[in-house]
Parts: C-alpha cells; structure tokens; sequence
C-alpha cells in the first residue's frame, strides 16, 4: 500500500485558532467530522451542523449569505464534501457575496470510511479551481505560520474567499450535536434574526 | 436583443410570480428550461428578486435550507431532468422538516419528440414520491396558479418539500424536425 506523506496541522487546532475570531460569523459544517469538530472546538447556537445530503453545505452557505447580507458566513468542510459539489464554487463565484468564506480542511482522505485516498491526494487543487472559478481569493495553511493567517483571510476581508488547510488525521473522539433535524433549525432561527 | 416579460406571455407565469411575491419568496434558484423562460424574465427583472442560476440542480434545494435559516423564502425551477439530480439533496429538507418548494416543467411526456427524455421524465413522481416530495401536476394554464397557491402553503406553512409539475400539456413540445 502506499502511503502518503501528511501534514503535521491537526484539524481541530485550525479550527479553534479560526473561530477564536468567529465574532458574530454563522458557521455551516459539512457532514461527519467537520461537524463534529465544529460542535466539539465552537458550539454556538449560531452553527448550522450537516448530518447528510453530502455536497449541499457550500450552497447552504451561500443561501445564508444571501439571507444574511450583514454577517460573515464561513462553510467548514471537508475535501470529499467539497469535491462532491465542486460546481458550487462557480455559483458562488458569479454571485460574488462579500460575506461568504469557505475553509476546507483537506486530509487527501475518506477518513470516516476507512482511509481511501481522496482526489487531494492527487493533482486535483481546490484552491486552484476557486480561482479558476473567479473567487476573489483563495490560499493553503501547510504549516503554523499560515495557519495564523487564516482568521483575517477568511473573517475580515470581503469575499468570496476559499481556503484549503492541509491537516492531518483525526486523533480526537467524535462529539456529536443534536441529530435532531427540526430541533437544529429551530435553535438557528430563534438564535439568527431574520434579515 | 432578449425579448420582454410581456412579449412571452405564456398564460400562467404573471400568475406564478404574483403569487410568489405575495408569499414573500425573495430568492429563485434556476438551472433554466425553456418552459421557464417568461418566469425568469419576470424574476430577472424584478430587482426585489434574486434570481440564482446553478451548476446543477440540487444546490438549490442546499441553498433553500441555507435561505430558510437566514429567514428568507426561496424556490428551485427546473425542467423534469433535473429532477433526478436532486434524490440525495432531498434528504436535507425531509431531514430538517423545513420548506422546500419547487416547480418543475415536464419533458417526456405526450407529444414528446425525443425519446431520450422519456426516462427520467416518466420517473419524476415515482422518484419525488420516494423520497417524500408532495407532488401535484397542472394539466391547463388555469391549473397552474391554484396549484402553486397550495405547493406554496403546503412548504411555508406545513414545512414540506412541495413540487408543482407544469405538464407538458401546458408547455408544448419541442420540435426535432429535421
């Protein structure tokens, strides 16, 4: 079997050093792990947590960014979901919201079903294709140094901005949210006022 | 130079884009068909509406979720092929118990002049009814409007994934006369 060489950025530790600066940003997570890290590293009422419909996060992001003109809404996926609806990034891009940012945390991987290689792990570049797909801007956190520019790139400046942090597995024990569909929207909606 | 709203009148657009206005959908997501063509133009130029046009069809049902928590109302148009693109995306609203609202223009049905759209076409209610979509069909213009009224009530105010089929009755063919 081949092996891959991985990078040494734990996933939650991205997370937490992003979200540190979250202020009042709506947070939507793509199913499976990101979910669950999103739930374990920033619980907040204004989360939206995936549990299916595997590609559909970055529209809801971009659905949400529409509602919400006057907050940031930052997607947290991973690179199988982000793969999955790869076709997004042009709708996003040609709808140029200002407050949509995207941060994909990219292990080359299908880790939650066995380790498969992901298309990452190939050629295929995401920050490449958000570019190509008329994002303002896109960039990838392979090391501490960029990962302390995360937060401004994707929280301060305007959007639409995409970008990939290279991590490593999961090492930490999945904490799971409310797996109770109505029950999240209802906590969204009553923390999130209508625009 | 594109023609005007008024100029494709089709008999049931006006009356579908009212009655969306007054429900308060602000937000209408698109892979388009020509069956659609009067309905866009109308969203197009109505700068209250945000008309999305999408890669593929099941980001609209992902951005309607998105749009429903942000507070906004929004509905996905699309022609009867794109039906099936959107089987695994449905599991988002039928999870969440939240609207979903669709209008879908037939191909594959009587007096349909390319039989490459006879399967996905013949499939649409089998397949939305499989994953939960309630589905009514409009066989006349006159139907289309009281139809829309009720898939409109039956998302925002029931929570349900809705689906209004326009019949290509309604829509005429397509001609492949060579």
């Amino acid at each position: 079997m081949m092996t891959r060489d991985r990078s040494a950025l734990k996933r939650r530790e991205v997370l937490a050093n992003v979200l540190a600066a979250r202020g009042d940003a709506l947070v939507v997570s793509g199913l499976g792990t990101s979910t669950y890290d999103l739930f374990a590293m920033s619980p907040a009422a204004e989360n939206v947590y995936f549990w299916n419909a595997m590609g559909l996060t970055v529209p809801a992001g971009l659905g949400l960014a529409i509602a919400q003109p006057g907050r940031r809404v930052l997607v947290v996926t991973g690179d199988g979901e982000m793969m999955m609806g790869i076709g997004s990034l042009c709708v996003i891009a040609a709808q140029a919201p200002a407050n949509l940012s995207i941060l994909v945390l990219d292990n080359e991987e299908f880790e939650e079903t066995g380790g498969q290689a992901g298309l990452t792990a190939g050629a295929p570049d995401i920050a490449g294709i958000a570019l190509g797909s008329g994002f303002t801007s896109a960039m990838v956190a392979r090391d501490a140094g960029d990962v302390g520019k995360l937060a401004s790139f994707l929280l301060q400046q305007p959007g639409p901005a995409l970008a990939v942090a290279k991590v490593g597995p999961s090492t930490d024990e999945p904490v799971y949210p409310s797996m109770d569909g109505p029950e999240l929207v209802r906590r969204f909606r009553a923390a999130v006022p209508g625009d | 130079m594109s023609q005007t709203a008024a100029q494709i009148d089709d008999g049931w657009s006006r009356q579908v884009y009212a009655l969306a206005r007054l429900a308060g959908i602000t937000l209408v997501t698109t892979v388009p068909d020509a069956g659609l063509t009067a309905l866009l133009r109308l969203c197009v130029d109505d700068d209250d509406m945000r008309l999305v046009t999408l890669s593929t069809e099941e980001e609209g049902i992902g951005m309607a979720y998105g749009a429903w928590l942000g507070g906004t109302r929004a509905l996905l148009c699309l022609q009867s092929s794109g039906t099936g693109n959107c089987i695994n995306a449905l599991a988002l609203p039928a999870f969440a118990q939240c609207p979903c609202l669709m209008l879908v223009t037939m191909r594959g049905q009587e007096g349909e002049g390319n039989p490459a759209q006879f399967p996905m076409g013949g499939a649409v209610r089998a397949v939305f009814e499989a994953m939960g979509v309630v589905c009514m069909e409009a066989m006349t213009k006159e139907e289309v409007a009281p139809l829309f009224g009720q898939a409109e009530q039956l998302a925002f105010n029931d929570g349900k994934t809705a689906a209004l089929l326009i019949s290509q009755q309604v829509i005429g063919t397509k001609s492949f006369v060579k």
